[in-house]
C-alpha cells in the first residue's frame, strides 16, 4: 500500500543576498517518490543538496519563506497542512539528524512519551537502562541519543518514520543497530523514508533507492539493481555507479547544476552521454522501466 | 547547492518554530515588501530622531522665556502640551529635552560601546588570567545596582553634567562586553581562523581582517541598542536630582518639577513629556533592532 | 622529508586519553590512509599532525624538528566540512589568495572556475568550496597533506573527481598525503597503506 505519494515536489527559497537584493532559489524541482508499507525507500544524494527538505515539506515544516509546488498524498488523501499537524508525532514520524532537536531543559523520558508503559516497552527494546528517561539530553552518549530519538519517533507507533541522516557519528557497529531497527520498523508494516548522503548505507539497507540529483530524483531502483551498471536505468546513476570507489573511481566530469541556474529541460542533460535535442527543452516525465521508475528519455 | 548552508539553517529554524506554510500564496504576498517596509520604517524613525536633535538644538533659549500671562494652561492648539507654572511651552521644553537626552544618550553610549569593545576583546584574545579578571570584574559590576552605581560614580565626579555623563559612559558597557567577548571566543574557534594561523598569518592580522570585521555590525547595533538605556538612566537620575542641573531644559527637571503641580490637576506636565521620552526610547529601540535585520540578511527571519 | 608522530598522548578530558601512545610516519610521495569509526581519535590526530593541537606528550617532527609554530606550514590540514573552513563574509577569491597567489593553469587544473572567485561561500556548493580549501592548502611551500573525510559529505561523483585530481597534483610534487577516512574502500583506492584504528567499546 503507498503510505505517502509525492508527485511533483518543487520547492523554493526566497533569500537574500543584502539588505534588499532578492532572488529566488529553487531546491527542489519535479521530485516524485511512492513510499509503500513494509519498505525502506532511501533517498541518496550528496549532502547540502536539499534532501533534508523534502523531509521537512513532508512534515509541513518548513520555514517561511518557502514556495512549494506539486502535490502531496498520504495514504491516497491529500496531505493538507491540517492534515499534517494531524498526522505529525502520531503517524508521522520524523527521526531528525541532531541532538539540537531535543529540548535540553526536559528529562528525556518526557520527550519520549509520557506513557509510562509505552516508554518502557520502547526502552527495553532499544537497550536503554531505565535510568535514562530521568537524565538530560546533554548527559547522554551519540549513541544513546540516536536511540531516544528513534523511540521517541516510533513512540505513537506510527504509519511513517521518516530518518534524516541517522548514522553520521555512530560507530560501525551503532550505525548497523540503528539501521536493523529501520528494518524492525519495516517488517512491522509501516514505511521508512530513509535519507542519507551515503549511497553505500542506502543499497545495503534500503529496498529501493531514489537517486538525487540537483533538486529532483532521476531513478528510483531496486537496491539490488546497484549490483550491476546495466540494470540501472538512469545515466547519472550509471556515472554515479562507475564513481564509486569500488566500482572503479571514475571521475565524470562537470558537476550539479545550481539552484540558481537549473538547465530548463533535463536537469543532467548538459553532462548526459545520450542527450538529444528533445532532452534540453523539456524535463521528461517519469516512466516504469523494468520494475522502477525513472526521469529519462532514453531509458529502456 | 547555492545558499544551502544558509537554506539549511532556515529549514532548522523553521524546525523549530514548526511553521506550516506549504503552498500557501497568500501569506507569500505579504511578505515581499517586509524588508523594505522595515528599512522605510527605520529610515522615518531615524528622521524623526534627527529632526528632535536638530529642532532642539536649533530653539532660541528665548523660547523658553517665562511669561506670566500664559501660566498653567492646559493642552490646546496654542500650546500643544500645555504650559507650566512659568508659562513657558512644554512642547518646546519638551523638545528640548529630548534634544538634550539624544545627545547625553549619544555621548555615554559611544563611551560605553568603545569600553565595551576594548574589554569584550582583551577578555577573548587574552584567554586565561585576563579573562579570568575582566569577567570576575563585570560580574562585580553587575552585582551592584546600576542606578546606585551610577549615582555613586557621578557624585565622586562632582556630579552636574559631567559627572553624570561619566557615571552613565563607564556603567552601560558591561552588558555589550559580554556579547562582544563570546561573539570573539566562537569566531576565534572557527577553523577557517585556524587555517588562517597555519598560512602564516600573525594573531594581529587575523584580528583585523577576520574578527573585526565581523564584529562591527554586532557592535553598532550593540551602541544603538545601549542608547535608550543611557537616556533612561540620564532622566532617572535627573529626576532624583543627581544629574543634570536645574537649569537645563531637562526631561528629568521637567518630570521632578511637575510632581508638585500633578496633585493641582496639571497632568500634562508629565503626561506629554513622559510619553515623549517612552516614544523616544522605543523609537531608538526599534531602530536599533530593524538594522540588526538589514544587516544580518541570512539570520533575520524578516 | 618525513612526517613523523612519536608516542602521542592526547585526551579531551583528564584521565581520558583518546590517543595513547600513537606513533605514525609518512614519507615525502607516500600515501597513507587512516581508517577507523568515527570517535576512535583519528580526526584527533590530523589535528595534532598539522599543529592546531598539542598533544599531552610526545612530538610531532618534520626531518626531526618541531612543526613551525609561525609562518606557513608545510603540513597543511583539508577540513570534512568546507563551509566551515572558509570566512563567510569572505569572497572565495580572498579565502583563496589568503593563503596563497595561484596561476591561472593551477585554478585550471583543481576544475576552479574563475567566477567562482568573486562568489560568496554560500553560493556554491560543497565540492565547490571544497576545491578552493584544497587550493589553498596546495601552496608552494606545502610538503605533507592530511585530508581529514574531505569527500564524506560530498555525492561519489565529486568523491572521484577531487580525489583523482588531488592524487595527480600529490605525486606531480611529491607530496605526501595522509587521508583520514571511515570508507574502507576509498582507502583502498587512495592509498598504498593502511593504518586502521580499532573501535573503542
Amino acid at each position: 500500500m503507498n503510505i505517502l505519494e509525492v508527485k511533483n515536489l518543487s520547492l523554493a527559497f526566497r533569500m537574500y543576498d543584502g539588505a534588499f537584493s532578492r532572488r529566488d532559489l529553487s531546491v527542489l524541482t519535479n521530485l516524485s517518490i511512492t513510499v509503500r508499507g513494509g519498505e525502506i525507500l532511501a533517498v541518496a544524494g550528496s549532502s547540502g543538496s536539499g534532501k533534508s527538505l523534502l523531509a521537512h515539506a513532508i512534515l509541513g515544516i518548513l520555514p517561511k519563506n518557502a514556495v512549494t509546488g506539486g502535490e502531496l498524498f498520504w495514504c491516497g488523501e491529500r496531505l493538507t497542512p491540517k492534515l499534517q499537524q494531524k498526522l505529525r508525532g502520531k503517524d508521522l514520524a520524523f527521526v531528525p539528524q541532531s541532538v539540537t532537536y531535543l529540548d535540553p531543559l526536559i528529562r528525556v523520558g518526557r520527550q519520549v512519551t509520557k506513557d509510562d508503559k509505552r516508554l518502557a516497552d520502547l526502552f527495553f527494546r532499544y537497550h536503554l537502562k531505565k535510568e535514562v528517561a530521568r537524565q538530560f539530553p546533554h548527559e547522554l552518549s551519540g549513541g544513546m541519543t540516536r536511540r531516544i530519538l528513534i523511540s521517541a519517533a516510533l513512540a505513537g507507533n506510527p504509519k511513517l518514520v521518516i530518518a534524516d541522516e541517522p548514522t553520521p557519528g555512530l560507530s560501525p557497529h551503532l550505525a548497523e543497530h540503528a539501521m536493523k531497527h529501520f528494518r524492525e520498523i519495516a517488517d512491522s508494516g509501516a514505511a521508512v523514508l530513509l535519507i542519507t548522503h551515503d549511497i553505500d548505507l542506502a543499497i545495503r539497507f534500503a529496498d529501493r533507492v531514489a537517486v538525487f540529483y540537483a533538486g529532483t530524483t532521476v531513478e528510483t531502483a531496486n537496491a539490488s539493481d546497484f549490483a550491476d551498471e546495466n540494470l540501472l536505468r538512469h545515466p547519472y546513476s550509471r556515472v554515479l555507479y562507475r564513481a564509486m570507489p569500488q566500482n572503479g573511481f571514475a571521475p565524470a566530469v562537470g558537476s550539479q547544476p545550481y539552484a540558481g541556474a537549473l538547465p530548463r529541460g533535463c536537469l543532467f542533460a548538459p553532462r548526459c552521454e545520450k542527450c538529444t535535442a528533445e532532452c534540453t527543452k523539456a524535463p521528461p516525465a517519469p516512466r516504469v522501466v523494468r520494475g522502477g521508475e525513472v526521469c529519462c528519455r532514453h531509458a529502456a | 547547492m547555492r545558499g544551502k548552508a544558509a537554506n539549511l539553517k532556515e529549514a532548522d529554524a523553521g524546525m523549530k518554530r514548526m511553521v506550516i506554510s506549504m503552498g500557501m500564496k497568500g501569506i507569500f504576498a505579504k511578505k515581499r515588501g517586509r524588508r523594505t517596509a522595515a528599512a522605510i520604517t527605520g529610515c522615518v524613525f531615524f528622521v524623526i530622531l534627527l529632526a528632535i536633535y536638530i529642532g532642539g538644538a536649533l530653539l532660541p533659549d528665548s523660547a523658553l522665556a517665562a511669561d506670566f500671562s500664559q501660566k498653567s494652561l492646559p493642552p490646546s492648539m496654542k500650546h500643544l502640551f500645555g504650559t507650566d507654572f512659568l508659562g513657558r511651552d512644554m512642547f518646546v521644553r519638551t523638545v528640548k529635552g529630548l534634544s538634550l537626552s539624544l545627545a547625553v544618550g549619544a555621548v555615554a553610549s559611544v563611551i560605553s560601546a568603545l569600553i565595551a569593545l576594548a574589554v569584550g576583546v582583551t577578555a577573548a584574545m587574552g584567554r586565561g588570567i585576563a579573562d579570568h579578571a575582566v569577567n570576575w570584574f563585570i560580574d562585580v559590576f553587575m552585582s551592584v545596582p546600576h542606578t546606585v552605581l551610577i549615582i555613586l560614580i557621578s557624585v565622586a565626579f562632582s556630579r552636574g553634567a559631567f559627572g553624570m555623563l561619566v557615571g552613565l559612559a563607564v556603567t552601560h558597557w558591561v552588558s555589550l562586553a559580554r556579547i562582544i567577548r563570546g561573539e570573539v571566543l566562537q569566531i576565534r574557534s572557527m577553523q577557517y581562523i585556524t587555517a588562517s594561523r597555519r598560512f602564516g598569518k600573525s594573531r594581529l592580522w587575523i584580528a583585523r581582517k577576520h574578527i573585526l570585521p565581523h564584529m562591527l555590525p554586532q557592535f553598532f547595533v550593540g551602541l544603538i541598542l545601549l542608547f535608550p538605556h543611557a537616556i533612561m538612566h540620564e532622566s532617572g537620575l535627573t529626576f532624583l536630582g543627581f544629574g543634570l542641573p536645574p537649569e537645563q531644559p531637562a526631561i528629568g527637571i521637567i518630570l521632578s518639577e511637575s510632581m508638585k503641580y500633578l496633585s493641582g490637576g496639571a497632568f500634562w506636565l508629565a503626561l506629554f513629556p513622559g510619553l515623549a521620552l517612552v516614544l523616544l526610547v522605543l523609537m531608538i529601540d526599534k531602530l536599533g533592532n530593524t538594522i540588526r535585520s538589514l544587516l544580518e540578511p541570512r539570520e533575520a527571519q524578516l | 622529508m618525513l612526517l613523523e608522530a612519536k608516542n602521542i598522548v592526547f585526551g579531551y578530558e583528564r584521565g581520558r586519553n583518546i590517543l595513547e601512545n600513537m606513533s605514525l610516519s609518512i614519507e615525502s610521495g607516500e600515501r597513507l590512509a587512516l581508517v577507523g569509526p568515527s570517535g576512535c581519535g583519528k580526526s584527533t590526530l590530523a589535528q595534532i599532525l598539522a599543529g592546531n593541537y598539542v598533544p599531552g606528550s610526545g612530538q610531532v617532527l618534520l626531518d626531526g624538528k618541531a612543526l613551525p609554530r609561525r609562518g606557513f606550514c608545510p603540513v597543511q590540514l583539508i577540513y570534512q566540512h568546507p563551509e566551515k573552513a572558509l570566512n563567510p563574509r569572505w569572497k572565495l577569491g580572498k579565502s583563496l589568495f589568503e593563503a596563497w597567489a595561484p596561476d591561472d593553469g593551477f585554478l585550471n587544473a583543481l576544475g576552479i572556475e574563475k567566477v567562482w572567485l568573486s562568489r560568496y561561500p554560500a553560493e556554491l556548493s560543497g565540492g565547490e568550496m571544497q576545491r578552493f580549501c584544497i587550493a589553498r592548502a596546495l601552496a608552494p611551500e606545502t610538503r605533507f597533506l592530511i585530508a581529514d573525510e574531505i569527500t564524506t559529505m560530498l555525492d561519489v561523483v565529486t568523491q572521484a573527481q577531487i580525489w583523482n585530481m588531488l592524487l595527480r597534483i600529490a605525486a606531480e610534487r611529491n607530496l605526501g598525503i595522509l587521508a583520514v577516512t571511515h570508507n574502507g574502500e576509498l582507502a583502498k583506492k587512495i592509498s598504498a597503506r593502511t593504518v586502521t584504528f580499532p573501535e573503542k567499546t
